[in-house]
C-alpha cells in the first residue's frame, strides 16, 4: 500500500442529494459508453444487409432489451442534461450552494421528462413502417 | 533560476505528465456533442426504424452521413476520455491500470472505425 497520506473519504461528509447527481454523472457516462457500443453494432447490422438488420431489430425488440434501451436512453439524457450543468459551472457561474441545488432539481426533472419524450418518439418510430 | 516550488524540488516527483489537455478536450467534445446528438436523435426518431430500406436511404444521404460520422468520432473520443478517468480512479496497481486503459482505447478505436465504416458502406454502396 502506498504510504502517502490520503484525504478523508466520502464517509466523513454529510449526505446531500447533489452527491447522488455527481456519482450518477459517472455511472450514466459509463452506461452511455455501452450504449455507444450497441449503436455501433446496430450500424454494422444495417450495413450488413436486410436479413442482418431484421435480426438485429428482432433482438432489440425483446422485452428485457427494450427495458435496457429505456435505461440507456435515461443514462444518455441524464448525462446530456447534467453535462450542460457542468459546462455552465466551467464558466464560473451557478457555483453557489443554492444554485447548485436548484440546478440539480432542474436536471433531474428535465432528464425524466426528456427520457419519457424520447421513449415515446422511439415507440412511434418503431410502429411506423413496421413489416 | 528555477521556477519549481521548494516543495516540488524536495519531493522530486516531476510533473503529473500532462497538463490541461485532457480536461480541455473533454469540454471541446462535450460542446460539439450537444448539437450533434440533439440533431441525430430527433432526425433518427422521425424515420421508420423497422424499415431497412427507409433507414438505409436516410443514413446514406451525404448530409446525413457526414454529421453522423462526426457524431461517431466525437462520441468515441469523449467516451474514451471519460472512461479513462474512471479507470484511473478505481483500478489500482500500475499493471492492471495500464491493461484496462489499453483495452478501453482499443475498444473505443475499434468501435469508432466499425461505425464510420458502416456509415460509409451505407453512403457509398
Amino acid at each position: 500500500m502506498n504510504p502517502r497520506p490520503l484525504s478523508p473519504h466520502l464517509g466523513v461528509y454529510k449526505f446531500m442529494y447533489t452527491m447522488t447527481l455527481s456519482i450518477l454523472h459517472r455511472l450514466t457516462g459509463v452506461a452511455a459508453t455501452v450504449g455507444f457500443l450497441l449503436f455501433t453494432w446496430w450500424l454494422m447490422a444495417l450495413a450488413s444487409g436486410s436479413a442482418a438488420y431484421a435480426a438485429a431489430m428482432r433482438g432489440l425488440s425483446t422485452p428485457l432489451v427494450k427495458l435496457l434501451l429505456v435505461g440507456f436512453t435515461f443514462s444518455f439524457v441524464y448525462h446530456f442534461c447534467n453535462g450542460i450543468r457542468h459546462l455552465v459551472w466551467d464558466t464560473g457561474r451557478a457555483l453557489e450552494r443554492a444554485q447548485a441545488r436548484r440546478g440539480a432539481v432542474v436536471v433531474v426533472v428535465a432528464a425524466v421528462a426528456l427520457t419519457a419524450l424520447v421513449v415515446w418518439m422511439g415507440c412511434t418510430a418503431l410502429a411506423r413502417g413496421a413489416p | 533560476m528555477s521556477l519549481r516550488t521548494p516543495l516540488g524540488k524536495v519531493l522530486g516527483r516531476g510533473s503529473a505528465g500532462d497538463g490541461v489537455g485532457h480536461w480541455w478536450m473533454q469540454r471541446v467534445t462535450a460542446i460539439a456533442l450537444v448539437p450533434l446528438t440533439l440533431w441525430f436523435v430527433i432526425a433518427l426518431l422521425g424515420h421508420p426504424l423497422q424499415s431497412y430500406d427507409g433507414m438505409r436511404g436516410w443514413l446514406g444521404q451525404p448530409w446525413v452521413a457526414v454529421p453522423t460520422i462526426l457524431l461517431i468520432v466525437t462520441l468515441a473520443w469523449h467516451s474514451r476520455l471519460g472512461v479513462q478517468v474512471v479507470i484511473e480512479d478505481y483500478v489500482h496497481g500500475k499493471g492492471a491500470k495500464t491493461a484496462w486503459l489499453l483495452l478501453s482505447t482499443f475498444v473505443h478505436f475499434a468501435a469508432a472505425v466499425a461505425a464510420v465504416f458502416a456509415v460509409l458502406v451505407l453512403a457509398l454502396t
